[in-house]
């Protein structure tokens, strides 16, 4: 069963796609607005990564740093120094992939203040082929402390990931797609820094139990599992993590002892991503038989968004197959 | 500070010596850290701390204060030296350098000790973050009266994001930054004309549309002369290339690039055997280079 905050009637034919850096674009505007203090950079990817609508709206408070990623790090840690609230955004494989080293020191290591935005996250970049399609940045920011790390699903919650994190007192790193993906939540639908999200109850009468934990905008295709699995005779229920970092541990305890098996899915490598976290927590507290599913330690390719996902396993079937297995 | 009068240059140079004798003292403590840096750049941090800055060690805080950024993380002995000498904490906590639990890391932490404003040690981010405090700063107040400056050394030049820091200093005109160069000729593996040639360096940063002037880095007169005229620059960020001399104030340390990475006790032993560094180094600080009688402590 979805989750009542949800938007209705959810399905592949009729669910609405955007972009969910779209959210990050209205957000940023909107935490602009609430607080002076809000300034942000580019590396110049002003319009894709929709910093635009800030640029306009307040050009004395927009850097243009140019293709300069290193430095947009740190100058973004010397304006948090003096007490701004640096939004740095580029694409994901340059930002923290290029400066990842600024980013633990200058940033992480100083405890500052600066929001990393790492736009065209994935395999789902598409044509553009591996060179811009990060699936490691999850890896990497996670392993550093001070950092919070999250993947926002759709639209909406991009916006309040971006309002929540103007409003957090510390370094941040969130992804974002380049595609247009289901939108899935409300505006209603509940975020909070830090919390896992329910969105889909298993049919207790159902013998067979096995949970699904997801982060970003896969959040749709393991719904869609889900309620496929629920048809074929197996209960499967759906965890939405958008914070990866720090991980929600008491609901994911709580979630893996309700459930036989757990598959994780992510569109990130399977190593040290989502599923290396559950996994990393639950073998030391709940030991769960866990599938994680994602890029399996390969670069992605040029090709349309839907096509690589389905390409890499993270389509519907492939998740409701491999969840199969399990239980 | 307005023109430097004898005793003020003596007063300053005094001061410096006593600071280049707890650098000594705090490496060999350690037993690890950097020597030349340390002590080439004594005279440049002595009249900051002494002379020029805007600053309160009391109120290390203070939202007035101009910033300095330690971009060459690694000459920290001489930061955390001047930072004690001028009151930030305590003189004799400067001999826990390196040492587990220590308020003084390594290599400078934000948040540890009163005085820093910025991690660092791995080169090339310090210009970056003085370029965003001076952005940030002219959003608050154009009309502020605050300097950002930025410490770097000469063999830090060689790294990419240096460039892309001044590239955006010039085009954002920011005349509140204000870059030090230690230009000692030296890093690890050699001479800097060895290692990566850096000149034409002054015609480098004119090109980055920087304000540039060259000094000697041991001349108080002349540092005080040029940190006014940075001051004063309308329309441009300012550079000052400070030629110094690695480990200066120890002639049998002087000039030696080995000096770079080792402490007293570890460094070459051509002049000085390992045993006596520490002490020679000492005596060559206490009396003026055999200038004065050293007095019994």
């Amino acid at each position: 069963m979805f989750a009542d905050h949800l938007q209705p009637n959810l399905s592949p034919d009729t669910v609405e796609k955007v972009p969910n850096r779209n959210g990050y674009g209205e957000g940023l505007l909107e935490a602009g607005k609430r607080d002076d203090r809000v300034v942000a950079l580019s590396c110049d990817l002003t319009g894709s990564t929709r910093t635009n609508m800030f640029s306009e709206a307040f050009p004395e408070r927009f850097i243009q740093i140019g293709v300069a990623e290193q430095n947009m790090a740190s100058v973004g840690s010397g304006m948090a120094a003096m007490g701004k609230i640096p939004f740095i955004a580029s694409y994901a494989m340059f930002s923290p992939g290029r400066n990842w080293e600024q980013i633990r020191t200058t940033i992480a290591y100083n405890n500052s203040n600066v929001k990393i935005v790492g736009a065209h996250a994935g395999v789902s970049v598409g044509p553009d082929g591996a060179t811009h399609q990060a699936v490691e940045d999850i890896a990497i920011m996670r392993a550093v402390p001070n950092m919070i790390v999250i993947a926002p699903s759709d639209v909406h919650e991009a916006r309040k990931v971006t309002l929540a994190a103007a409003k957090h007192d510390g370094p941040i790193y969130f992804r974002l797609g380049r595609s247009a993906t289901p939108v899935v939540t409300t505006p209603e639908s509940p975020f909070e820094i830090g919390k896992a999200v329910r969105m889909y109850s298993r049919d207790v009468s159902l013998e067979k139990k096995v949970g699904i934990v997801v982060t970003g905008s896969l959040l749709f295709n393991a719904l869609m599992a889900a309620e496929k699995l629920e048809k074929e005779g197996t209960g499967a229920s759906v965890l939405h993590m958008p914070t990866i970092k720090p991980l929600d541990t008491e609901a994911l305890e709580e979630f893996a002892k309700e459930h036989d098996a757990l598959v994780t899915v992510e569109e990130h490598q399977i190593i040290g991503g989502l599923g290396g976290a559950v996994a990393e927590h639950l073998s030391g507290t709940v030991p769960t038989m866990i599938a994680r599913m994602g890029v399996d330690d390969e670069f992605g390719q040029s090709g349309e968004p839907d096509e690589l996902i389905e390409h890499y396993g993270m389509g519907i079937d492939s998740i409701a197959a491999r969840a199969k297995t399990l239980v | 500070m307005q023109y430097l009068t004898s005793e003020e240059v003596q007063s300053l140079e005094l001061k410096a010596n006593t600071i280049r004798q707890s650098i000594i003292e705090m490496l060999t403590e350690a037993g690890s850290g950097h020597t030349a840096g340390p002590l080439g750049m004594a005279d440049v941090f002595t009249l900051l701390y002494f002379g020029i800055l805007k600053h309160d060690p009391k109120d290390p805080d203070w939202d007035e204060r101009d910033r300095v950024v330690l971009s060459n993380g690694h000459i920290c002995p001489l930061l955390y030296a001047t930072l004690a000498h001028a009151g930030y904490f305590p003189v004799e906590e400067l001999l826990t350098l390196r040492k587990l639990g220590s308020r003084l890391q390594g290599h400078p932490h934000k948040g540890a000790l009163p005085g820093i404003e910025t991690s660092s040690g791995p080169l090339g981010s310090g210009i970056s973050q003085a370029v965003g405090m001076a952005l940030a700063e002219r959003i608050d107040n154009p009309y502020s009266s605050k300097f950002m400056y930025c410490l770097t050394g000469d063999g830090e030049l060689n790294e990419g994001q240096i460039w892309e820091a001044l590239m955006l200093a010039g085009r954002e005109k920011l005349n509140n930054l204000i870059v030090i160069v230690d230009r000692n000729g030296i890093q690890i593996d050699g001479y800097t004309k060895d290692v990566m040639p850096l000149e034409p360096l002054a015609e480098k940063f004119e090109s980055f549309n920087f304000d540039v002037q060259e000094v000697d880095g041991h001349s108080m007169r002349a540092l005080n002369d040029a940190i006014g005229k940075a001051q004063a620059v309308y329309s441009q960020p300012s550079v000052i290339i400070t030629h110094t001399i690695a480990s200066k104030g120890v002639d049998v340390f002087e000039r030696d690039f080995r000096w770079h990475g080792n402490p007293p006790g570890k460094g070459p032993e051509d002049r000085v055997e390992h045993e006596k560094q520490a002490e020679v180094a000492l005596k060559k600080l206490r009396t003026l280079a055999g200038l004065i009688e050293a007095q019994d402590s």
